[in-house]
């Protein structure tokens, strides 16, 4: 990655991201339902941008997701 | 019915029993904790083991993480117990205290005399404040406070990143920080680690 697209990446920014808090308080309902393949992007737009614009959260996701898929396996 | 127990209502039963057998008292209870902390170990040692590579921890001390990051997932379940709502089954909502709790865990406090530049060679000297450091963020501030602390002294990312990251702005962060300064200073002088002069070194 060169300067002028990790200035590009760090600039955009979704208006729909809710934020690490709510994202957070939302988590265990998103990851389970993206866990039963439920279309939660559409149902949960600004907890999808704030996953995919925030670090720590996203892993926090990914995280979670494979421990539920490892619950039902 | 209340909206809060119509919800419980609707769980599977698994996910209904597990709040009544943690609020419950004797033996219960403490066979719920002990099956509970068993799940919370074996999620927590796949979650470090998944971000094995990112943690620059290895061996043994993987292990110790997750069983320390599940004993303080047990903790918070229990003293949230209220806050489950049944929207999803009871083990989700515990297991994304794991989530949280291993990213805690996984924080890297050795960066620590490195961003401040302790000398190495002088570990001696500095090694217990540092213990009495990471004591009083723990301790003292709150949760935000800490999470600004870690992401900017720990992570060293960018205020202006940390910005966006918290849909907030540099003077709130900015304050947020300058107030966690304040305490935890407050909590070294009272560990006599520091007075107005400056370090009281042992």
């Amino acid at each position: 990655m060169n300067g002028w697209s990790a200035l590009d990446r760090f600039l955009r920014t979704d208006p729909r991201d809710v934020g690490c808090a709510q994202a957070m308080e939302m988590l265990h309902i998103y990851a389970e339902l993206a866990a039963d393949g439920a279309p939660v992007e559409e149902r949960y737009p600004g907890v999808a941008a704030h996953l995919r614009a925030c670090g720590p959260c996203g892993e926090d996701f990914e995280g979670l997701l494979a421990a539920v898929r490892g619950e039902a396996g | 019915m209340t909206e809060h127990a119509a919800a419980l209502a609707g769980l599977d039963a698994e996910s209904a029993d597990w709040p009544q057998a943690l609020a419950c008292t004797g033996p219960r209870r403490e066979e719920a904790l002990a099956r509970l902390h068993g799940l919370l170990v074996r999620i927590a040692r796949k979650e470090v083991a998944r971000r094995g590579p990112r943690l620059q921890i290895t061996g043994p001390e993987l292990d110790d993480l997750a069983y320390q990051a599940a004993a303080d997932a047990l903790v918070a379940i229990t003293s949230k117990l209220g806050q489950f709502r049944g929207e999803s089954r009871f083990t989700t909502w515990a297991y994304k205290f794991v989530m949280f709790e291993v990213r805690l865990e996984a924080e890297d406090w050795e960066r620590l005399p490195d961003r401040f530049g302790f000398d190495p060679a002088r570990e001696a000297e500095w090694r217990d404040l540092l213990v009495a450091l990471h004591r009083a963020v723990d301790q003292e501030l709150t949760a935000r406070q800490r999470r600004i602390f870690v992401a900017i002294v720990l992570n060293n990312v960018p205020l202006d990143a940390l910005v966006i990251e918290l849909a907030s702005n540099r003077n709130a962060i900015y304050q947020t920080l300058f107030d966690a300064r304040r305490k935890l200073r407050a909590a070294l002088a009272a560990d006599g680690y520091i007075d107005d002069d400056g370090w009281r070194r042992s």
